[in-house]
């Protein structure tokens, strides 16, 4: 699908979106955001970038396979999770660097940010997996 | 767990390096044999409280000697790998599932905790399915491995319910505590169809009638997995649970009545059908069937003779057994062929193999000074002791043991067979595949010699461990001119002469043979629920997107509506009270929701119905957002746009819409549509009016920032309190992400390759 504006557009609105999705990433604890979402806006701005070029040149542009992202990303995860058992509590306990931030709705990095992040990961590697997938066929 | 990894970096000897494993197990149990005093070892480590599933470990006599056979055998085995699957594939994989496999084994035999002897009950038929299905290339293996599999699973389910039932019995799943318990045990109703369930359980693992089919086919297997779990290891689990049980049990009438029926059939059944085979293997096989029954009768007699015959019996049979194995393995690499009637005058080629081989066929037809042989004159005095009937079928067994240690230890290398084939050109057998025989027969050769102080080191405790009343054992060599003793001569004499006319006995007994055995029924079982399942699947999975829409809907309308209609008639009267203020703006929403879907159900084209469908989407999106839900709102624009989008991409190539279905299905279509939207909508209202037990959300609400530091409340659910859900559902989208792909993909290769032809 060429288009020119779309061509033109992309390049402005891609850093700006993906600026977002960090952004919603790691305000996500406090206000609205998170890892899900702002997984959802990278893929989309790689979305639209498949859009205006093609799936190959997208792929090329990303660099690694999405397929594995969703690897790193429930790698992440876990290693969010074992962070808790080798502090000695249970699989998954929040642990926080900051927490005395959260009441002033700063943020707060801890083992749930890292959770955020391999959702935000592994979001990222499986909508574009699909997309790219699908617009190459 | 290493072991595929030591097999990338030393192909060659991974089986000597990896035999470092057992070789430890081996010391460690020898030398708590050494100090074992006969006080049991108990350790616990608590593991699922909740299930009273503790991982405790339970050491005395019986489990010393089960787990100081599995290791050393484990040992042998081991290296003896390392020499016949030389140059194979995958051998990470097998040397993988052997050490999962030993592990698991001696979880069984040590554990304390029944439920936690299930686990590794059930392991071993799971390493076992792999090993036996090593060869996975040839349909027979897999059948042999999947039977094996089915059938000790099945079993194994049986064993659980019986386990369960038994600690409902007993009030414990312990297994120290329930030797403890035996009156209360015997008391209770359930101990009747705890037995029945165990001894179910026990049957398919350790190849009783009805059940042994499993064994014969599972001999696809490499031969030192043979050795290994279908002499010494695997097929014993079920013998060890009874032996472990017996002072529980024995004396009940269902306990010892099943068990010798039980045992009486399997014994007779194996000898007989081990008259008939002309593979070496087979020929162990079918006689290690007869074997388990012999120790399984033993057993169920539960006299303290008959129980000290089951052991040394159990001892002896691993020994020459897994020898016996390891040579049809040897015989089959050098030569070729594993069919008797062709083999012979291999001597000359490998001596020190036929030694060992000699060796372990005369322990197993019972002749001094062997172990064998004192192993069989215990099972013949404890057969006399319990009636002639019984001492029949133990001489008859007997017989046919003498006659298959001849067939498959000896006729190979001594038979000078006119007109067989010079059997291939046998080689050097290498040092890994000899030494394992070798080392079984030089210790049946001095358990043999030393009957007194096997006795008192290895059998005593472990006999005394599991009767109930307490005496000395000696086992003599030398038993003295009694009636045990005649029987052994005769049973000698019998399989002799049985052998010297073994063309005709084969031919007599295979037109005997019945045709359908119980393996027959299991054919039948499955032929019957695959029909079942291809049935259903034409039913339900015709392969239109159509259909399968239509049932997904149609079964949600009906199981969900149905309960819902009959529990709330004053669902109107809830909608009124939810006391909703809808405003204009929402109002509004609302009328723009039902126009952009009413617009995507009349659109001429795909991609018109596509933007209509995500203005309904914003317009849902919205109405969160004015309800203050702004995260869900956020992640419903999203959705939205990606969904278009991927429609966009994959529509845009497609034509417009077709009149394809007729009136009345597409009106029959919009019913179902029309109600599925209705019952969602009862469900919202329902859900909404019910307060169970006061919000969830509110507990949120307060612990949000003081517990989890945040203060986005949904995100702080994902994230940490509900953590782990997030978990698998991250997990379950990367799945599914994996599976388009697939899907797509494997489509597109089969496309070409159709193509190209």
């Amino acid at each position: 699908m060429k288009s020119l504006i779309l061509h033109t557009a992309i390049r402005i609105v891609m850093p700006l979106l993906l600026f977002f999705s960090v952004f919603l990433l790691v305000r996500g604890h406090n206000r609205p955001g998170g890892g899900f979402v702002a997984g959802l806006v990278a893929a989309a701005s790689w979305a639209l970038y498949a859009v205006a070029h093609d799936a190959p040149a997208a792929r090329q542009a990303f660099r690694i396979d999405p397929r594995v992202l969703i690897g790193v990303g429930l790698g992440v995860i876990l290693l969010s999770g074992v962070a808790g058992l080798l502090a000695g509590r249970p699989f998954l306990a929040g642990m926080w660097l900051n927490p005395e931030f959260a009441a002033s709705g700063e943020v707060v990095v801890g083992t749930p940010l890292i959770f955020d992040t391999g959702v935000y990961l592994a979001v990222v590697g499986v909508v574009l997996t699909i997309i790219f997938v699908l617009e190459e066929e | 767990m290493c072991a595929p990894v030591a097999v990338r970096f030393r192909q060659a000897a991974a089986g000597y390096w990896l035999s470092a494993v057992p070789a430890a197990l081996l010391f460690f149990f020898l030398v708590t044999l050494a100090k074992f005093s006969g006080d049991p070892i108990a350790v616990t480590y608590p593991w699922v409280p909740s299930l009273s599933l503790d991982l405790s470990f339970y050491v005395d006599g019986v489990s010393l000697l089960f787990a100081i056979l599995i290791s050393g055998m484990g040992l042998l085995v081991t290296v003896y790998s390392a020499g016949y699957l030389k140059d194979q594939p995958q051998l990470g994989r097998y040397y993988g599932w052997l050490m999962v496999f030993t592990a698991a084994m001696l979880g069984v035999v040590t554990s304390d905790n029944l439920l936690l002897l299930y686990v590794f009950w059930e392991l071993t038929s799971i390493s076992s399915f792999m090993l036996i299905g090593y060869r996975h290339e040839d349909e027979d293996a897999r059948q042999g491995a999947l039977q094996s599999l089915l059938v000790t699973n099945m079993g194994g389910l049986a064993l659980l319910a019986g386990v369960l039932l038994l600690g409902l019995a007993g009030g414990t799943l312990e297994v120290s505590d329930l030797l403890n318990r035996r009156e209360q045990i015997s008391a209770s109703p359930l101990l009747a169809p705890a037995i029945i369930l165990i001894l179910t359980g026990v049957m398919t693992k350790s190849a009783q009638f009805p059940f042994h089919f499993w064994l014969p086919r599972a001999m696809v297997a490499p031969a030192p997995v043979s050795a290994y779990l279908h002499s010494a290891a695997m097929v014993k689990a079920g013998i060890y649970l009874m032996i472990r049980l017996s002072p529980v049990m024995s004396g009940n009438d269902w306990w010892s009545s099943l068990g010798i029926a039980v045992g009486v059939a399997t014994l007779l059944l194996g000898s007989y059908m081990s008259l008939c085979q002309t593979d070496i293997k087979l020929l162990l096989a079918y006689s290690t069937i007869g074997a388990l029954g012999l120790i399984t009768l033993l057993t169920a007699l539960g006299s303290a003779h008959a129980l000290e015959g089951a052991i040394a019996f159990l001892l002896a049979h691993a020994l020459y057994k897994g020898s016996l194995f390891l040579v049809s393995g040897v015989i089959d690499h050098e030569t070729g062929t594993r069919d008797v009637t062709q083999l012979g005058g291999l001597l000359r080629f490998m001596p020190v193999t036929a030694a060992a081989s000699f060796i372990a066929a005369l322990s197993m037809a019972g002749i001094p000074p062997l172990f064998g042989s004192v192993a069989k004159e215990i099972a013949y005095e404890a057969g006399v002791e319990s009636g002639a009937a019984i001492a029949t079928v133990v001489f008859a067994g007997g017989v046919s043991f003498v006659f298959v240690a001849v067939m498959a230890g000896g006729k190979p290398f001594l038979d000078t067979v006119p007109g067989a084939r010079k059997s291939g050109h046998p080689g050097h057998v290498p040092f890994s595949m000899w030494i394992g025989p070798a080392i079984l027969g030089a210790v049946t050769l001095l358990l043999g010699i030393f009957p007194q102080s096997v006795g008192r080191l290895l059998i005593e405790p472990a006999v005394l461990a599991v009767t109930v009343g307490t005496g000395s054992i000696d086992l003599p060599l030398w038993p003295g001119l009694k009636l045990p003793l005649f029987l052994s001569l005769a049973g000698i004499v019998a399989g002799a002469v049985l052998y010297r006319f073994n063309d005709q006995v084969r031919r007599r007994a295979a037109a005997l043979m019945p045709k359908w055995g119980p393996e027959k029924g299991y054919e039948l079982v499955l032929k019957w629920m695959n029909a079942v399942a291809v049935a259903q699947t034409r039913l339900l999975q015709t392969g239109y997107l159509h259909h399968y829409l239509i049932i997904t809907m149609a079964t949600a309308v009906v199981i969900v509506g149905i309960p819902l209609l009959r529990k709330n008639i004053d669902i109107w009267y809830r909608w009124l009270g939810l006391g909703l203020e809808v405003g204009p703006g929402e109002l509004l929403l609302a009328l723009l929701v039902v126009f952009a879907s009413i617009w995507a159900v009349r659109s001429k084209t795909i991609l018109g119905a596509v933007a209509a469908m995500g203005a309904a989407g914003y317009g849902v999106a919205t109405i969160y957002m004015v309800f203050s839900a702004p995260d869900l709102a956020m992640t419903q624009f999203l959705i939205e746009s990606l969904t278009v989008i991927l429609f966009v991409l994959v529509f845009h190539r497609f034509p417009g819409f077709q009149r394809l279905s007729s009136a009345r299905s597409r009106a029959f279509d919009g019913a179902i549509a029309i109600a599925g939207g209705l019952m969602v909508t009862l469900l919202v209202v329902m859900a909404a009016g019910t307060e169970l037990a006061g919000p969830v959300s509110e507990y949120f609400v307060r612990a949000s920032v003081p517990e989890a530091h945040g203060r986005n409340i949904v995100n702080v659910i994902l994230v940490d309190f509900r953590a782990l859900d997030t978990m698998g559902e991250t997990t379950v989208l990367g799945i599914a992400a994996i599976g388009v792909y697939a899907l797509l993909k494997s489509k597109r290769v089969k496309t070409r390759g159709s193509r190209q032809k």
